[in-house]
C-alpha cells in the first residue's frame, strides 16, 4: 500500500488539501448550507484513521450532498439517484479490503434508495453511510422528502406536509445496522469522531447528520439560517445508547443525538467467505 | 473445486452455458435478482463462483443488481448480471450509467414475451429495440444474439472480450428457448479460449486523464486503489472525468462514446452466412429465429428459390453496410424475428428501397415455423 501523499507547497495549505480536488473548487453548495461541514468532518475522520487513502473510496447518489464525491481526492463515484448503496455493495463484495464510504442525502438514501438501505443493513454490508439530512430535496428546489416533518411547507406541499417522516436511526436499527449515530453540523467534533469510529467499525454503519437548507427549506418554514442552528444547540440532547424508538425528530420535544447502536455481528463479506469456503479478508 | 474452464462435452441448457462462458471468461462477480427464464444463470453462478474465488450476491432488485456489477467492475473485476424483460426494464437507467462512465460489464437478457409481465415462461425477441435505445439519451451499445447453448457459451466470452476492449456494457440477447433447452456444448481447452482484458493506464499518475482515448478510441481504465484517484460521474464530463456542464463538453463526450464503437465496426460486427453465394432472396435473422431461417432456406431451395440466410451474431451495432450491399443485388430481404417488427425496420432502412424488405414476425410465445417464411416466399417471389 502506498503512503499518503504529502504536499510541500510554498504557500500554507489547508490541512485537508490532500483530500480535496482543489481544482474543482468553488463547490456548488449555497451559503448557510451544512453539507460542507459534514464533508469536512468526513475528510477529517478519513485522515484521522491513518489508513492509506488508496484503500478508501467514496460513493454517492444524486443531490446536493451527493456532490461530495466530486470534491474528494479519492477514487470516487457519483452514481444514479438512490443507487449509491448497491453500487458501493458491489465494490465492497468484489474487493473487501476497501473502505467504502457512501456520502449522500436523505432524499437519495431514504426515498428512491430506501429499499437498498434496509437490505444493505440487513446483510450487514461493511460500509459506512453518512446521510446529510436537510429534511428536503435541496437540489430540485425544496420538495417534500421522506424526512420532511409533518405540516412543513415545501414546494409540493404548499398547504403543509400531510405525511409523517421516517425515524432514520430506528429504521437503521430495525434493519440490522451494526452502528447507528446522529449528530448535527454544530457537533463537528462528535461527528468527526463518530465517522472515524464508523469507518473502523466492521459492519453496516449509519450516521445521520442534521444539516440546514436555509434556501429551500428554512425560507418556507419561517426558519432563518441562525434559527436552525439555535434549534440544533438548544433543542437537542446527547444521549448515547438511547432507544432508537425515541429518535424521531421533534424540536419542540427535543431531538436525541449520540450513538444509538454499536453491536458486533458478522459482515456480509465475512459470512460469504465462511459459507462459501473462501479465504477471509484480513481486516 | 472445479477449474474455471470445464473442458469437455456437456449436455447443458443455454442458461448454464452462459454461466460457464462467464466463468471461462474470468468473471468474478455476479449480482442478480431471480426472474424467469434467466434464474438458472444466477443459480449456476451461485454454485460456480466460489470455485474461482469469485463472489455471487443476490440483490434486492434488478436496479441494485446492475448497480452492484458496475461498482464491482471498478475494482478491476469482470462482472455480470442476468435478467429478463421486466428486470431489463428496471436496469435501463444504470445501463446508461455504465455507458456514460465507460464501465465494462455483461448483461444477459433471456428474453420472454412482453409487454409487462407478458408470458414469463415463453419465448420472445421483443426487447431488441430496448437493447438498442432503452436507456435515455443517445449512445452506442453492443448486443449479441445466441441461437444455441453452444452459442451461449461462446457469446458470453465474446461479450466479456468486447466489453473489456471497448469499455462498454455488452448485452447478450438470448431468449427463453435458447436459455432453457439442453444441447451438446463443447468447452475447449482453456488455452484455446482467447481472453481480452481492459486496457490499464501507464505513465505518470498526476498526468492521467480518465477519459483520454487511446489508439482505438478507448481510454485505459484503472481500478479503485491503483492510486489514480479517479472521479467517475454520470454527469456529462470532460477527459479528466470532471463534471462539465457545457454544450462543448457534451459534444466531445458523445464523440468519444460513439466514436469508439462507430470507428471499430469491422472489429465488432460478426455475421454468419448460409447459402448466400447465389442467393437472391435473403433471410435476415438472429437468436433462436436463426433456426427458423436455416430450415426455411433449405425448404425454399427444394422449391427452386435461391434463398440464403444472413445471421446477425452482433445485432447492435447494426451491420448497415452489409445490408446495403446485399440490397443492391437481391430480389428481397425477409426478416424473421419473434416480435411484430423491430430489427425488420432496421433492415428496411438500410435496404433503402433498393430491395423490398418483408417481415415474418409473431406476437411471441413460440418459435416461428419455417412454413410461414415459405408461404411468404411463395406469395411474393
Amino acid at each position: 500500500m502506498t503512503k499518503n501523499p504529502k504536499k510541500y507547497n510554498k504557500q500554507p495549505v489547508h490541512p485537508l488539501d490532500d483530500l480535496i480536488r482543489t481544482d474543482r473548487i468553488p463547490h456548488i453548495w449555497c451559503s448557510g448550507c451544512g453539507i460542507g461541514t459534514v464533508f469536512s468532518s468526513c475528510l477529517k475522520a478519513i485522515k484521522a484513521t491513518e489508513i492509506p487513502y488508496n484503500r478508501f473510496t467514496m460513493v454517492s447518489g444524486i443531490g446536493c450532498s451527493a456532490r461530495g464525491a466530486g470534491y474528494v481526492n479519492l477514487d470516487s463515484f457519483h452514481t444514479t439517484h438512490g443507487r449509491a448503496i448497491p453500487f458501493a455493495s458491489g465494490i465492497k463484495m468484489a474487493n473487501p479490503d476497501l473502505k467504502v464510504i457512501v456520502f449522500s442525502g436523505d432524499g437519495d438514501l431514504f426515498a428512491i434508495g430506501g429499499n437498498h438501505f434496509i437490505h444493505a443493513a440487513r446483510r450487514n454490508m461493511d460500509i459506512t453511510v453518512v446521510c446529510v439530512n436537510n429534511l428536503t430535496y435541496g437540489m430540485t428546489g425544496g420538495q417534500v422528502a421522506a424526512t420532511t416533518p409533518n405540516n412543513a411547507n415545501t414546494t409540493t406541499t404548499p398547504f403543509g406536509n400531510p405525511d409523517s417522516p421516517f425515524n432514520l436511526p430506528l429504521m437503521a436499527y430495525a434493519s440490522g445496522a451494526s452502528y447507528v449515530a446522529r449528530w448535527t453540523i454544530l457537533h463537528t467534533r462528535d461527528l468527526t469522531d463518530s465517522i472515524n469510529e464508523a469507518i473502523n467499525k466492521k459492519g453496516f454503519s449509519f450516521i445521520e447528520v442534521l444539516s440546514p437548507c436555509p434556501i429551500n427549506y428554512g425560507r418556507r418554514n419561517k426558519e432563518k439560517p441562525l434559527d436552525t442552528l439555535k434549534l440544533y444547540q438548544d433543542n437537542t440532547i446527547i444521549k448515547n445508547g438511547a432507544d432508537p424508538v425515541t429518535a424521531d425528530i421533534d424540536f419542540n420535544r427535543g431531538v436525541i443525538l449520540g450513538k444509538f447502536v454499536d453491536t458486533e455481528r458478522n459482515t456480509c463479506d465475512d459470512m460469504y467467505a465462511s459459507t462459501c469456503h473462501r479465504p477471509c479478508s484480513d481486516d | 473445486m472445479k477449474p474455471a474452464v470445464l473442458t469437455g462435452e456437456h449436455y447443458i441448457t443455454g442458461d448454464v452455458a452462459c454461466a460457464e462462458g462467464a466463468i471461462a471468461a474470468g468473471c468474478k462477480f455476479f449480482g442478480a435478482y431471480p426472474i424467469t427464464p434467466a434464474t438458472e444463470v444466477a443459480e449456476h453462478m451461485a454454485e460456480r463462483l466460489p470455485d474461482v474465488n469469485g463472489t455471487f450476491i443476490q440483490m434486492e432488485d434488478e436496479i441494485a443488481a446492475i448497480a452492484s456489477i458496475l461498482g464491482a467492475a471498478w475494482t478491476g473485476t469482470k462482472s455480470m448480471t442476468a435478467t429478463s424483460g421486466p428486470g431489463f426494464s428496471l436496469m435501463m437507467e444504470n445501463l446508461g450509467l455504465g455507458v456514460c462512465t465507460e464501465t465494462p460489464c455483461v448483461i444477459i437478457n433471456v428474453q420472454r414475451t412482453g409487454p409487462s409481465t407478458g408470458l414469463p415462461t415463453l419465448t420472445g425477441q421483443g426487447d431488441m429495440m430496448q437493447a438498442r435505445w432503452g436507456s435515455h439519451g443517445d449512445y452506442e451499445i453492443i448486443a449479441l444474439a445466441p441461437a444455441s447453448p453452444q452459442d451461449c457459451f461462446y457469446h458470453t466470452i465474446l461479450a466479456f472480450n468486447l466489453s473489456e476492449k471497448y469499455r462498454v456494457p455488452v448485452l447478450v440477447m438470448a431468449d427463453e428457448i435458447v436459455g432453457h433447452m439442453s444441447e451438446k456444448v463443447i468447452i475447449p481447452d482453456a488455452s484455446k479460449i482467447k481472453l481480452i482484458d481492459r486496457p490499464k493506464p501507464r505513465g505518470r499518475k498526476d498526468r492521467f486523464k480518465l477519459y483520454e482515448p487511446g489508439p482505438n478510441g478507448v481510454a485505459p481504465m484503472p481500478a479503485i486503489g491503483d492510486g489514480y484517484n479517479v472521479h467517475v460521474t454520470g454527469l456529462t464530463h470532460d477527459e479528466r472525468g470532471y463534471p462539465a456542464m457545457s454544450v462543448e463538453a457534451q459534444e466531445q463526450m458523445m464523440t468519444n462514446l460513439k466514436g469508439k464503437i462507430r470507428n471499430n465496426l469491422d472489429d465488432i460486427i460478426e455475421t454468419e452466412e448460409y447459402k448466400m453465394d447465389d442467393a437472391d432472396i435473403v433471410i435476415v435473422s438472429y437468436g433462436i429465429s436463426v433456426r427458423t431461417g436455416l430450415t426455411a432456406v433449405d425448404e425454399a431451395r427444394k422449391l427452386g428459390y435461391k434463398a440464403g440466410l444472413l445471421r446477425l451474431v452482433t445485432v447492435w451495432p447494426f451491420p448497415e453496410q452489409m445490408i446495403k450491399d446485399i440490397a443492391e443485388r437481391v430480389r428481397g430481404l425477409i426478416t424473421v424475428e419473434i416480435n411484430l417488427g423491430q430489427v425488420h425496420y432496421e433492415v428496411e432502412r438500410c435496404a433503402g428501397g433498393k430491395a423490398p424488405a418483408y417481415l415474418v414476425g409473431s406476437a411471441g410465445g413460440k418459435i416461428i415455423h419455417p412454413d410461414k417464411v415459405i408461404e411468404l416466399i411463395k406469395e411474393t417471389f
